[in-house]
């Protein structure tokens, strides 16, 4: 009996029928040609330097995510259920983003309590007041969605500042395209290549007003950076120059790139630095990551940033409950996608709940990231959960806690052979003049038996991710 | 094109470039090793190896003993020197790493094949076992980063800085390796003089650019000492020349030529046209060793000034 959902699997031995041509495929499949094949993947990921660095790991300081052969499918239509429910979701996420930094309605109308947006962390006021390029804040969204109970999606978490992965998506089905090209002739799989040219279209139309023909850029803090890859990645399939901060400065309002042919002007970046390095005349002083000056140059209109500054006030945990309040705010429609049931620590009975169910809940942090600063209750030890106690009641308004979600698993290698791993999905969400996707996004998998925890930078793998036509 | 882009581009084909030349002098010292030779003999020439990098003070510092074995491991594995091929080659993969959305996928992926190959290449016992092997093999991948380069990328600007890059770095490497062969064959008193062995020193030097079977075509006659830095300075067609490297570096300035490159080009065109017009028979009388140290001064003076006027400049 499994307590989760499988996603190739009904029961022990029927397969649901989206993943049946998959199944029968792999049945004939030679267990030497297998192993052949993904000892293949390996060298040519490493060949490719598809790696990402891990922080305070000296040992390797490049790794290989792990790549799994056996593909995440979803079937048509559920994908279109999803797909509504991103669009939805960004849509209202980048309405929420424009209110607050202008008329604040929502807060007005008592939706949300204002000090949970004025004094987060993540609000900028530098912001209020400022108009964006046609209104939108978060110009790549990587939302994360899991499946549970019985197959239900729930969102998890809205990545709207610096959302990474899109690479590993799209080097996933590279991958999988050049082992095992006769599987993708059987099955009707949506291409997802055409990613980079969404997103150049969509940040040429972010373009200051006035440009005609914008020079777009990606912004990296360097090589260093674990996800160095994806920004050289995507400004060569872009076309576009890969910039840091040191390249560029501000003259006469301003943002100029030092070229061997002399200062060019940059129109569109988008920048793959966190806010708080953007600008060390605004923000973190010590930064040698930014730009001084461009803050004021953004402010005038004079360049656009993609995503833009503030944006982590609509993905921060202690806003995240508030999202399906959102949606109906500002569009009057029924949220599409599910939220996760959230405690709220800052409230008093929600605090009283979280301490007394320690043991099945996932604590998080509020403003943290990577699977970092998390407590997985049901996996933790006795003395684990008790040093989190004393976190916790230190200072509750730090924390939300979510029942242990049941996510769904997927048929995944691993050393004993092919066993159910738990998964998730980060399909990403264009927004510009107009919402777009490509159909996918990248499956990550916990590979450790039992685990819950897909973070690439602990232990998790990747998977291709097919929606079938 | 970012200066920045441009700068790892250039320091990317210049290290690839160095890391050849070296491992091309050592292995023709290597396969000279092999001849009878008195131990005397034997230690100069390796001291001569060193001094083609300036490098005998820092070895000296490290190493008691001026051996094979200890002077390739200080000129491949050592990577606190950073012209061993160990460092050379790493930091061409930095450069190239850093700038690989510039690159054509081919090109990133020769140089960082080639970079987790020399892992393996310094992991076991075959460099000691083998060097001529392993300097075959930094020779051909070098070739093969140059061939992908020019078989794959787009012809514009990028390629005009990896050419400088290579050019400039050969010009110097060539004029190192006859500055101090020459210099050697002339300290030598006579003792073990003979034409045979000159013979083979000539011939060594001729093999460690690629010239030995360029000289017969060239000159179809025995190898003469005058002939040998003829042929490595003024043969235009002679890829690892002085002058063919000129050549290389003014075509790519010119193409690459932005507001402040006039004077740059101007000091670039004049070393072209001295080696042009230039006769050997004058330069041997005007002293090659001089002419030589002029010609480095010039090539180092070259390279900061395309340093400065594209790569890192410094106005805004």
């Amino acid at each position: 009996m499994q307590d989760f959902f499988n996603e190739m699997y009904l029961d022990g031995t029927t397969v649901r029928p989206h993943y049946r041509e998959f199944a029968n495929w792999l049945s004939r499949q030679e267990p030497h040609v297998i192993e052949q094949k993904r000892a293949e993947a390996e060298l040519i990921f490493r060949r490719v330097g598809i790696t990402f660095a891990v922080y305070g790991d000296n040992a390797g300081n490049e790794r290989l995510i792990p790549f799994d052969i056996i593909p995440r499918v979803i079937d048509a239509s559920e994908w279109a259920h999803l797909q509504a429910g991103l669009v939805q979701r960004v849509t209202a996420l980048n309405l929420f983003l424009n209110d607050i930094y202008h008329d604040q309605n929502i807060l007005k109308a008592g939706l949300i309590p204002a000090e949970q947006v004025l004094n987060n962390a993540q609000y900028r006021p530098a912001m209020q007041g400022i108009n964006v390029a046609s209104d939108i804040y978060a110009h790549i969204a990587g939302v994360d969605i899991v499946r549970a109970g019985q197959g239900e999606f729930y969102v998890l978490e809205d990545n709207l500042r610096v959302p990474s992965g899109v690479s590993y998506m799209l080097e996933d089905r590279k991958m999988m395209m050049r082992l095992f090209p006769d599987v993708f002739a059987r099955n009707r799989i949506a291409p997802v290549e055409h990613y980079p040219d969404l997103l150049l279209d969509n940040l040429r139309s972010v373009a200051p007003q006035g440009v005609t023909d914008p020079t777009v850029v990606v912004m990296t803090p360097g090589m260093y950076n674990s996800a160095y890859f994806e920004h050289a990645f995507l400004a060569q399939q872009m076309g576009v120059p890969l910039v840091q901060g040191q390249d560029m400065f501000v003259r006469d309002n301003t943002v100029f790139m030092r070229t061997t042919r002399g200062p060019q002007r940059v129109d569109v970046i988008y920048r793959r630095v966190d806010d708080d390095y953007l600008d060390p005349l605004a923000f973190r002083a010590e930064s040698t990551l930014g730009v001084p000056g461009l803050l004021s140059v953004y402010r005038a209109g004079r360049v656009s940033l993609a995503n833009a500054i503030g944006t982590g006030v609509a993905d921060d945990k202690s806003i995240y409950p508030f999202v399906p309040e959102m949606i109906e705010f500002y569009l009057g429609e029924k949220p599409i996608l599910n939220n996760v049931p959230t405690y709220q620590c800052r409230k008093k009975e929600d605090l009283a709940y979280t301490l007394a169910n320690l043991s099945k809940l996932v604590v998080k942090e509020v403003h943290g990231a990577g699977g970092y600063g998390m407590l997985v209750g049901p996996a933790s030890t006795k003395a684990e959960i008790e040093a989190f106690r004393e976190r916790i009641v230190a200072k509750p308004e730090g924390y939300i806690a979510q029942p242990t979600l049941a996510l769904s698993a997927c048929p995944t290698y691993v050393e004993s052979g092919v066993a159910p791993r738990h998964i998730d999905l980060r399909p990403f969400v264009l927004s510009g003049k107009t919402v777009s996707m490509v159909p996918g996004g990248l499956t990550r998998v916990a590979l450790q038996e039992g685990s819950l925890v897909v973070n690439s930078s602990q232990g998790g793998g990747t998977k291709d991710t097919w929606i079938l036509e | 094109m970012l200066s920045r882009t441009a700068d790892h581009l250039f320091w990317m084909a210049r290290l690839t470039e160095r890391a050849e030349n070296t491992a091309r002098m050592l292995d023709v010292r290597v396969q000279t090793a092999l001849m009878p030779q008195t131990p005397s003999a034997a230690e100069r020439e390796w001291r001569a190896v060193l001094g083609i990098s300036e490098l005998e003070q820092a070895f000296k510092e490290k190493y008691a003993e001026m051996s094979q074995n200890n002077v390739i491991d200080f000129m491949v594995r050592n990577t606190d020197n950073l012209s061993s091929i160990a460092s050379c080659l790493t930091s061409a993969r930095e450069n190239a790493r850093a700038v690989r959305g510039t690159l054509t996928t081919e090109v990133w992926e020769t140089e960082n094949s080639t970079w987790i190959e020399l892992q393996n290449h310094l992991a076991g016992k075959q460099l000691e076992q083998n060097p001529g092997k392993f300097f075959e093999w930094v020779k051909y991948r070098s070739h093969l980063s140059r061939g992908v380069t020019l078989g794959t990328m787009l012809k514009d600007e990028a390629v005009n800085f990896l050419r400088l890059g290579t050019f400039l770095e050969r010009a110097d490497n060539t004029a190192r390796i006859l500055t101090v062969k020459l210099l050697a064959a002339k300290e030598n008193d006579g003792t073990e003089h003979s034409a045979q062995k000159d013979f083979y020193y000539w011939a060594a030097l001729l093999r460690s650019v690629s010239a030995f079977e360029v000289y017969r075509k060239v000159y179809r006659d025995v190898i003469t000492p005058e002939r040998v830095a003829e042929l490595l300075m003024l043969q235009p067609n002679m890829p690892r020349s002085l002058l063919a490297c000129m050549i290389g570096v003014v075509s790519n300035l010119k193409d690459i030529r932005n507001d402040h490159s006039h004077d740059t080009e101007r000091i670039a065109g004049k070393l072209h046209a001295e080696l042009q017009f230039a006769r050997i028979e004058d330069i041997l009388e005007q002293g090659l060793h001089n002419y030589l140290t002029k010609f480095l001064a010039s090539i180092n003076d070259l390279g900061n000034r395309i340093s400065r006027d594209f790569l890192v400049p410094t106005e805004e």
